[in-house]
């Protein structure tokens, strides 16, 4: 469905994930990143980064696993950044899928 | 004359190289399979083992006595991978080179993953049941656990069996009302996901199974230690979850060998296109089963199921033609819950869980998403099923296609 963040039109499901991946920018990451209660600063901005090339390279949302062993980024502190649900907060705010629990 | 390597022997290896034998001629295909041991383990049997069902003489038969005639099998670890140079090397050496690569090695438990998981208290007071030594370990556990905290804990996803550990609690719950000391148990669930299981409509089924044997469950749980002395899991967010006994699923990783060569992700499975199973990177590379990352269950019915589109490939590929046929991540599993039921699953890549009965003329009706006592006799009937059909490349008496109400099921093998 269609909606507005931050002032411009974006496509979203009905949990609020970007379905469009190229709708997504800094502005309408701030917007989100506000939703879920927290600041897009720089070293939240690095891992979302990452999360986006990874999802754009290989077409799945990056495992928390894989955000920190590949990504560089330590685990703990993704949990402080993206509290609790730090994988579908990340994918939230980076304009990317849900990620899909393994059956 | 070429070469086709299958490295394991096990139920995705066994059933491969079962049905593939008979579509490759043998004067122009050999088919070699690499395993270390001759022990081949009906893994769906380890769960029923802590309970006294199975022991090792219902689980463990020769993987020789599988291989049909035709291939040879070689007993040996394997040290290096070299999708490059087309060859696997032996830790005692021996090189095997091939034009076809099968990867079928599994995936397994690593407890040396988790802090503080293995130690003093490995299997004491902390569990798994995902090995035969585990689950005999956790049958004596249980056996002198006269009451306290137990604990069945996931670690991360993926793990093979995802049902099991939700099973394991069904019976647990079961084995204490029998000996009479169900309420000096507190059971509790843990685990990473945002509810009992993976898919919505399943995960809320079973919540209800588990909210109905007063079975707690806490979600959202990514654990980052054990503190063995204190007898509590520890999350990164830094919530305690204590225990008496702990019965964890460690995290699940594929063989070494394959983190090596570059072939996988980082829990070491191989990356595969989830249509043909077949090496993003190297075509002459297929995986199979729990080794691959395709994103269905890692369950021996993922691999049964995946081999009706993988043989008919695999021929294609093997005389230079295009590979037309596709895998859609089939997967369906019976759920133990106690108290001689189950239920059963079934799903593939695009399709939630769906409610349906499986007429069989032999045995039916299964019944989708509910508890019944037929359900639960189809799974005790499948360790038979396993050895003497589904390890010879034949088919289960069960429809491959999904049941809907609209749609007369398709079955295949009939039993009758």
């Amino acid at each position: 469905m269609l909606t507005t963040i931050a002032g411009r039109p974006v496509h979203v499901n009905d949990e609020g994930f970007l379905t469009e991946f190229d709708e997504w920018d800094e502005t309408v990451a701030a917007a989100l990143a506000a939703d879920i209660g927290v600041v897009l600063d720089e070293e939240r901005l690095a891992v979302l980064r990452f999360v986006r090339r990874d999802y754009h390279e290989r077409g799945t949302t990056p495992t928390l696993r894989r955000v920190s062993a590949t990504g560089g980024f330590d685990t703990k502190r993704l949990f402080v950044l993206f509290p609790k649900k730090p994988a579908k907060k990340m994918a939230y705010v980076a304009g990317v899928p849900k990620p899909v629990g393994c059956v | 004359m070429k070469n086709l390597l299958v490295l394991g022997a096990g139920t995705a290896g066994t059933m491969a190289v079962a049905k593939l034998r008979p579509r490759l001629p043998a004067s122009d295909w050999r088919i070699t399979v690499v395993d270390r041991d001759d022990e081949h383990h009906y893994q769906p049997g380890y769960l029923f083992v802590p309970f006294g069902v199975y022991d090792r003489a219902d689980v463990v038969r020769p993987r020789s006595r599988y291989l049909p005639e035709g291939v040879d099998l070689v007993l040996g670890e394997i040290a290096a991978i070299d999708p490059e140079g087309c060859a696997v090397t032996l830790a005692d050496g021996t090189a095997l080179a091939y034009d076809e690569l099968i990867v079928a090695t599994g995936t397994s438990p690593r407890p040396d993953q988790t802090p503080g998981m293995l130690g003093d208290a490995w299997r004491r007071s902390v569990h798994e049941f995902y090995t035969l030594a585990g689950a005999e370990a956790l049958r004596d556990a249980l056996a002198g656990f006269a009451g306290g905290r137990l604990v069945a804990h996931v670690s991360e996803l993926p793990v093979k069996c995802p049902v099991a550990p939700l099973e394991f609690l069904f019976l647990a719950d079961a084995h204490f009302r029998d000996r009479g000391i169900r309420e000096r148990v507190e059971l509790v669930f843990v685990t990473p996901l945002d509810g009992a299981f993976t898919t919505p409509v399943a995960a809320e089924r079973l919540a209800g199974l588990l909210e109905a044997r007063g079975i707690a469950v806490e979600t959202d749980f990514v654990v980052e230690r054990i503190d063995a002395d204190g007898r509590a899991l520890v999350s990164y967010d830094e919530r305690t979850v204590p225990f008496d006994l702990l019965v964890t699923v460690p995290v699940n990783m594929g063989a070494d060998a394959i983190a090596a060569c570059g072939l996988g992700d980082e829990l070491q499975h191989v990356a595969v296109d989830p249509g043909t199973l077949q090496s993003r990177r190297f075509p002459n590379v297929f995986a199979l089963g729990d080794a691959n990352d395709a994103p269905t269950s890692k369950a021996g019915s993922a691999v049964h199921l995946a081999l009706e589109s993988f043989v008919e490939n695999f021929v294609q590929h093997a005389r230079g033609l295009p590979m037309t046929h596709a895998y859609d991540g089939r997967v369906n599993c019976f759920v133990e819950t106690g108290g001689g039921k189950a239920l059963l699953l079934d799903f593939d890549y695009a399709t939630q869980p769906s409610p349906g009965r499986y007429p069989l003329s032999a045995v039916g009706p299964f019944s989708g998403l509910e508890e019944t006592t037929m359900n639960h006799v189809g799974k005790m009937m499948f360790k038979w099923a396993y050895w003497h059909l589904l390890l010879r490349g034949r088919d289960l008496p069960l429809p491959s296609g999904a049941p809907r109400s609209d749609v007369e099921p398709r079955l295949e093998g009939a039993a009758s």
